[in-house]
């Protein structure tokens, strides 16, 4: 399968973000991957807008299953969330449970004025009411395979696919 | 004899089940511990204090024997995890009229129980106690008799790594009654597991177990020579009731030879930090004017305990069954 190449992707998705800002906006990543593409897209914009990561480990819906996940990141917000507009930025966007849990823990900062959900990929398969209002790319992808974003020591992005035991 | 290798502080996937002591946890572990406990300090400033990690479950503080730091930082911690809980202060209830630990421990089961975060005077109290419970039922020891309180061992890793960024190059000191405390074991085995080259011990020689020097630290009965260029001094409490007995002389004359003062701290390096795992007694182990200095960071302690404290229960209440 003939992945598209997540730097043009990202270009393009700062292209449709642009025109969404106001003064209040700030851009929000998360952990791993969104945290790549949002310093990417922040750096193509080239203005001075906030950017913040999150690590949504702590609100995970899954915990009482799998437990905490073995490399835990701090969630760095160095602004104040109410009353902003929210770019979240997450590289795929599959079941919506990650994009659940990252407002949840965006809610406990604050009060932001609006959340808007912009991702690299949207692989379909959403378990819960959630749509990206920014998207790179969709794709079709079995449940088996599992796209994910890498960054070499260049800081160049690249999506990747692997066969996963479901 | 596979049950005698068996660390019973592990599940049988090699994850941590109950935190009983630091003896016998890998430099891995320890660090995952204070990774995740640095995510969680940046919880306790933001606007909600909270997280719903450990909604809906019930964590009983058993305390049986006073505590007023260890007990409140852990309500604390387990609160901000989203967690009930229960505080037993059980000196005073049914201990008193007879029962047993484990007649108390099953009952607090019944009621659904999922951790216990426990404090005994007697060492190998929380061990006993994890040895008892059913698999879902997560244990930590808050301090048992003179052997291990492992959350202010690794509170005070916490604090070491915040302030000196590393373990590998540092000298560190621990002065004082060696010989009663539960806290110096828990910090020498983490101090040496994660890897700090020099760990001195300083104290006279009433106040060290025998044959401390086995746990891999070096033995100081000096303060002048002890303290010389050492990166971090970690005082402990002395007990007021061992003055009672043969051991020493006053607590003046204690003072004398191992409080610390500004004049004795000038011998270490210059950018030392001071710890202590309190309650302080000051004009006993510790001068005031140290104790409240530039170099203290013994209420940074008690912050990151809460952190701590919100690490391991989140990581023993993650594991399988």
């Amino acid at each position: 399968m003939q992945l598209p190449d997540a730097e043009k992707l990202a270009q393009a998705m700062t292209q449709q973000i642009e025109p969404l800002l106001g003064e209040n906006s700030v851009l929000v990543g998360m952990h791993t991957g969104g945290v790549w593409l949002a310093e990417k897209i922040h750096a193509l914009l080239g203005r001075e807008i906030p950017l913040g990561t999150l690590d949504v480990s702590f609100y995970r819906d899954d915990f009482s299953q799998s437990g905490l996940h073995a490399e835990v990141a701090p969630s760095d917000i160095p602004f104040d969330v109410t009353g902003r507009d929210i770019i979240l930025v997450d590289d795929v966007l599959y079941t919506g449970r990650s994009v659940r849990a990252a407002m949840n823990e965006l809610f406990d900062y604050g009060r932001p004025a609006s959340i808007i959900l912009a991702v690299l990929v949207d692989r379909g398969g959403r378990e819960l009411p959630i749509a990206a209002q920014v998207t790179g790319a969709v794709l079709e992808l079995a449940p088996d395979q599992n796209i994910q974003l890498n960054r070499d020591p260049q800081g160049q992005l690249a999506l990747s696919l692997r066969q996963t035991t479901v | 004899m596979a049950f005698l290798s068996r660390n019973p502080q592990l599940n049988q996937h090699g994850e941590l089940q109950h935190l009983l002591t630091i003896e016998g946890l890998n430099a891995g572990m320890l660090r995952h511990i204070l990774d995740t406990a640095e995510s969680f300090v940046s919880v306790s400033e933001r606007e909600v204090k909270k997280i719903p990690l450990l909604r809906g479950k019930s964590i009983f503080n058993l305390f049986f024997e006073p505590s007023t730091r260890t007990r409140t930082t852990f309500e604390i911690a387990a609160k901000r995890l989203s967690a009930d809980v229960i505080n037993l202060n059980i000196n005073a209830s049914s201990q008193s009229k007879g029962e047993t630990v484990l007649d108390t421990v099953d009952n607090l089961a019944a009621m659904q129980a999922d951790m216990f975060i426990v404090r005994h005077a007697q060492s190998g109290a929380a061990h006993f106690i994890a040895g008892h419970v059913s698999p879902h039922i997560h244990v930590v020891n808050a301090g048992d008799g003179r052997h291990a309180h492992p959350t202010q061992g690794l509170l005070d890793m916490y604090t070491i790594r915040h302030f000196k960024q590393e373990f590998h190059n540092l000298r560190v000191a621990i002065v004082g009654d060696v010989l009663h405390s539960r806290v110096a074991r828990s910090q020498i085995h983490a101090l040496t597991t994660l890897g700090v080259p020099e760990v001195r011990v300083i104290a006279p020689k009433t106040l060290l177990p025998a044959q401390v020097e086995r746990l891999g630290v070096q033995v100081y009965h000096d303060m002048a020579q002890g303290l010389k260029d050492v990166d971090v001094v970690i005082m402990l409490r002395l007990q007021n009731e061992r003055m009672r007995g043969a051991l020493l002389p006053s607590a003046q004359e204690y003072f004398k030879s191992y409080g610390l003062t500004q004049d004795k701290l000038a011998l270490a390096k210059p950018d030392a930090i001071v710890m202590h795992p309190g309650p302080m007694n000051r004009g006993v182990e510790i001068d005031s004017d140290v104790a409240d200095g530039t170099q203290s960071v013994i209420l940074p302690q008690v912050t990151f305990g809460i952190a701590v404290r919100m690490a391991v229960m989140s990581i023993l209440a993650g594991s399988k069954q």
